[in-house]
């Protein structure tokens, strides 16, 4: 098997532990600490905002645009109809903004 | 009707519950995994290779890093930890989802965390808060049209990648960041959420600068919670019934 294969068979087991992994140690413990659990309660926001801030850092006006809309729509509607008029201005501005 | 036709309806129904929860995603990864597989060939990786690779690994963000240093000719070790650092988050998704399908028979919750994607992670949470079972089949409904179109499109982006000519005007290059910041909308009426966010961004921001990708993620990340479990639990909210917040969604 070529050198290929076994970096994808690696960088899947490197994966799954990362899965599974945070369940096998936390599950350990009888009881979850309220600072603990305030910590997991933070988790998801903490994790995505980093996968939005630099790219919203490093992006233009088409991008903004299409994220003060996206984020107008999604305080009233849900998650297709927010990432569908995000995605609709930003397709939009884009042939306006090089 | 008798009672097994019953539950099998209520178990297909369950199923296709989670499918439909799962159509935005399947839309804003499709562009992804298409251009994946376009990038993996163009990086030297065969059809089958970057189809596996999608199979086998299923995140996209360390998919795409992978492929990028294996082009650049990256020593295999390093390949493997930078999509090891990627995927790194998951580790505190599997924190927090354990607690909800540990009812669930061991070789589910084996297969439940091999599809622990990000969306994946916040569409159940947000389920289990608002006082629903997250069951397996529910789970399953959500999980697997994003997998089985995540490893097809893939294979399809791998034979087909020179289609894509234009990928700028279709700005193909940030619906994910779009999509990210929906789930992080998503979840505006959590305590603590503003100082959180607003702590992860800058952690992030500032280890993208300095640090660099794909770094950013973890450091932000610790800095976000970091700041969740510093701060007295009166502010985090811990002590309110989980009911209250359902409530409030509503």
């Amino acid at each position: 098997m070529s050198t290929t294969f076994w970096i994808i068979v690696a960088a899947a087991i490197a994966t799954y532990l990362t899965r599974v992994g945070g369940h096998l140690v936390i599950s350990r413990f009888e009881r979850v600490h309220p600072r603990v659990e305030a910590g997991l309660n933070a988790v998801p926001a903490a994790v995505l905002t980093t996968l939005v801030a630099p790219a919203v850092l490093s992006a233009g006006p088409a991008e903004w645009a299409a994220l003060i809309v996206a984020g107008a729509v999604s305080l009233r509607g849900g998650l297709l109809s927010m990432f569908l008029a995000g995605a609709a201005v930003l397709i939009l501005a884009r042939q306006f903004v090089a | 009707m008798s009672s097994e036709a019953i539950a099998e309806r209520s178990r297909a129904s369950e199923f296709w519950d989670g499918a439909r929860l799962s159509t935005p995603v399947v839309v804003a990864s499709a562009p992804f995994a298409v251009l994946f597989g376009a990038l993996a060939v163009d990086n030297g990786f065969s059809v089958f290779e970057a189809t596996l690779m999608s199979a086998a690994v299923f995140g996209g963000a360390s998919q795409m890093v992978g492929i990028e240093l294996f082009g650049q000719h990256v020593a295999p070790w390093l390949i493997v930890l930078s999509i090891f650092a990627v995927n790194f988050r998951h580790v505190l998704y599997s924190a927090g989802i354990g607690r909800r399908i540990a009812h669930w028979p061991v070789v589910q919750q084996v297969l439940g965390y091999f599809i622990l994607t990000d969306p994946q992670y916040a569409i159940s949470e947000r389920r289990a808060e608002n006082g629903q079972t997250v069951s397996f089949i529910w789970y399953l409904g959500l999980g697997l049209p994003v997998y089985v179109f995540w490893v097809v499109e893939t294979a399809l982006g791998a034979y087909f990648g020179k289609l894509i000519s234009n990928t700028h005007s279709l700005g193909i290059d940030f619906l994910l960041p779009i999509y990210f910041f929906g789930l992080v909308m998503g979840f505006r009426k959590r305590p603590l959420w503003l100082p959180v966010v607003a702590v992860s961004a800058v952690a992030s921001i500032i280890a993208y600068k300095t640090v660099g990708s794909p770094w950013h993620v973890s450091i932000g990340a610790v800095a976000g919670v970091l700041l969740a479990v510093i701060l007295p639990p009166h502010h985090s909210g811990v002590g309110a019934k989980p009911g209250a917040e359902a409530e409030e969604q509503l």
